[in-house]
């Protein structure tokens, strides 16, 4: 029982981890996406503040500066995004496109051209990365049953980017519900029109959503490459940016079941790893091409059967003309 | 106009001629999809390659496979535009290999790590699961836990023969031993998911592991930053990894695909390329155990006696190690 119970907190830990990228890049998307902009270049910006964290932190030594960078980088890509779909009026997919694109071939080109090592960003000592942090007392309570080892494992010894992320979950819910920001950002993406009414200018208020979103993927990336790894590598972000937005849409654009929907991808992720090859009473050992496949089943089955219907803000995807 | 064409005719004809001329011997190597800094196999093909032309002042041509369609294109560009001999790395490639290889018949062909039964191709693949034997001791006489870990790329037989080499050798030191085994991934994806190799490191080092084995190409990367991060030991392949991090390094099991890769230039140079089937184990010196100023001081030297004890009886007999495949 105690064996079982300190298997399902090291899950917990592993799940925390993995669902840290998937919950910022999440939030990020509810940004855009309230505010009326599909954004499916979460993956590009990712990946852009990562190359940015890993290139900056290699080239300076510290940590902070790289996490600077990739803010900076990914909210300029937010910027090009805002400028193509808000200002011109472009069509937002083929714009996200663009960019996953652009960034996977930039990104490497300029690694390449910039380190020599086939693309990837030198690998950071210790002191350039986010290293982590261990609570107080919490090597003293690890020895504590049960409340002990879920203060000392779970709670402590992650990197900042973790406890961030979990402090950013209620403060977007709170923006989103209790400020004057949140309401107008929610208006806007229902109902444009009547926001313009209202005497609030629309496309400020899709660019302002749009450098929240840039800022929390420049974040997510920092994390992937100084935070959980300590270099870019070429597509590190394998997918993640995609897994978010299809968390977002799980969680109805919400903050809160938008998170719990990442918890879901991550836990079924640590449990996967700890599947693979185990002798299960029963059944036996379970290939490695189904526990694989098992995120991928999980989104099928809950999508199909649990969430009910899903309905995207009103106005997504449709760009404002002020005037016809 | 009349005399542009002409002109344009001899420019036309002293390019060929002069291509011709400088066609004399040309070799070219085909990548994988890890990329040749992948500081591990493509590396290592990249170290043979750069060995050639240092030695000899001949440059080669080079691609790097980025998504599989472009293997079988890269192998043909490289044939079309009169390369003498085209080494190709990775088992994904033998399809493209066969195919091509039948186009251009006289042009010659090296896949390593795959065979390819053509009499243009030369097929050198690695008896992995022995060097893989000896790192598993050196990882069972490193354990003090008892656990150890392997993390594969992509689930395939030649990975599986590393791990199954590793096991093998593991229970030789320890038969109680517990091996957790992880595969990163079904699809060419899993050689570059570090953070993917990273989660599955500390999966095992969470279940009591102490040492870890990574046979993921980039992936491994992430696999090695866990053990640095969490105080346990990795061991590297393909290239000698050791310099990677210090102190956390093991040892690396090294494939000579260097080696591979350089003869074969070298041999298609002098006229002694030959077609047909190299299997290169621990007798032929294509696979080993890595010991340098990096791992020094981890490697005991009891525990190099009974290696290099286990290395001589396999090669005299004494042990066979099965692999995953026999």
């Amino acid at each position: 029982m105690l064996e079982f119970l300190s298997l399902f907190v090291l899950i917990i830990d592993a799940t925390l981890r993995v669902s840290t990228p998937l919950i910022l890049a999440a939030l990020a998307g509810l940004f855009a996406e309230r505010s009326g902009v599909f954004d499916i270049a979460l993956e590009g910006k990712m990946l852009g503040g990562a190359f940015a964290a890993g290139a900056v932190a290699a080239a300076t030594g510290s940590a902070w500066l790289g996490l600077g960078a990739a803010v900076l980088a990914s909210v300029a890509l937010a910027m090009v995004h805002a400028y193509a779909c808000v200002t011109h009026q472009g069509n937002q997919i083929i714009s996200g496109m663009a960019m996953n694109i652009l960034i996977a071939g930039l990104a490497p080109t300029l690694g390449l051209a910039w380190f020599s090592l086939g693309g990837q960003t030198p690998a950071l000592g210790d002191g350039a990365r986010f290293r982590p942090i261990t609570l107080p007392f919490a090597d003293a309570l690890a020895d504590v049953p049960i409340l002990g080892e879920i203060y000392s494992e779970i709670i402590s010894g992650h990197n900042i980017f973790v406890y961030i992320t979990l402090a950013a979950v209620p403060i977007t819910a709170w923006f989103l519900y209790r400020s004057r920001f949140g309401l107008r950002l929610r208006a806007v993406g229902e109902n444009p029109e009547a926001v313009d009414t209202a005497g609030i200018n629309v496309y400020w208020m899709r660019y302002q959503a749009l450098i929240v979103t840039g800022i929390l993927c420049g974040v997510a990336g920092a994390y992937l490459s100084t935070g959980q790894n300590a270099a870019f590598i070429r597509n590190m972000t394998a997918g993640q940016g995609f897994i978010a937005l299809a968390a977002l849409i799980f969680g109805k654009w919400r903050p809160v079941p938008t998170m719990l929907a990442c918890f879901m991808f991550a836990f079924a992720d640590a449990v996967q790893a700890r599947l693979q090859g185990v002798d299960l009473p029963i059944v036996g050992v379970i290939p490695v091409q189904f526990v694989d496949a098992l995120p991928f089943v999980l989104t099928v089955v809950v999508l199909a059967g649990f969430i009910g219907k899903s309905v995207a803000p009103k106005s997504g995807g449709i760009p404002y003309v002020k005037e016809r | 106009m009349k005399q542009l064409f002409v002109a344009a005719v001899a420019a036309l004809g002293l390019t060929l001629a002069a291509q011709a001329s400088a066609q004399d011997f040309s070799p070219a190597i085909v990548f994988d999809m890890g990329g040749k800094f992948d500081k591990s196999f493509n590396e290592a093909a990249f170290n043979g390659a750069e060995r050639f032309t240092s030695e000899t002042g001949i440059a080669y041509r080079e691609f790097e496979i980025t998504s599989s369609a472009q293997r079988e294109q890269a192998l043909r560009n490289m044939a079309r535009r009169g390369a003498t001999v085209v080494v190709a790395m990775g088992f994904a490639q033998a399809t493209a290999v066969e195919k091509v290889a039948k186009e251009f018949p006289d042009v010659k062909f090296t896949i390593i790590d795959a065979v390819v039964d053509l009499p243009n191709v030369q097929s050198v693949v690695f008896k992995e699961h022995e060097g893989s034997f000896l790192v598993g001791m050196a990882a069972a006489m490193a354990s003090k836990t008892g656990k150890v870990g392997f993390v594969g790329g992509m689930d395939i037989p030649l990975i599986r023969n590393f791990a199954a080499g590793y096991v093998e050798g593991a229970k030789f030191v320890n038969p109680d031993i517990t091996v957790y085994q992880n595969m990163t991934g079904t699809t060419p994806a899993a050689w570059n998911n570090p953070g993917k190799g990273n989660e599955l490191a500390r999966s095992q080092f969470d279940r009591g592991a102490d040492v870890v084995y990574a046979a993921a190409g980039g992936t491994g990367i992430g696999v090695y930053q866990a053990a640095k991060d969490s105080g346990k030991l990795a061991i590297g392949v393909d290239s000698n990894q050791n310099y990677l991090h210090p102190g956390t390094m093991l040892t690396s099991m090294i494939k000579r695909v260097d080696v591979a890769v350089f003869n074969a230039f070298a041999t298609a140079k002098d006229g002694t390329w030959k077609g047909g089937t190299q299997v290169l184990g621990l007798a032929e010196d294509g696979v080993g155990y890595s010991i340098d100023e990096h791992n020094r001081s981890l490697i005991t030297a009891d525990m190099e006696k009974r290696l290099e004890a286990a290395r001589a009886d396999i090669i005299s007999g004494k042990i066979t190690v099965t692999g995953y495949s026999n």
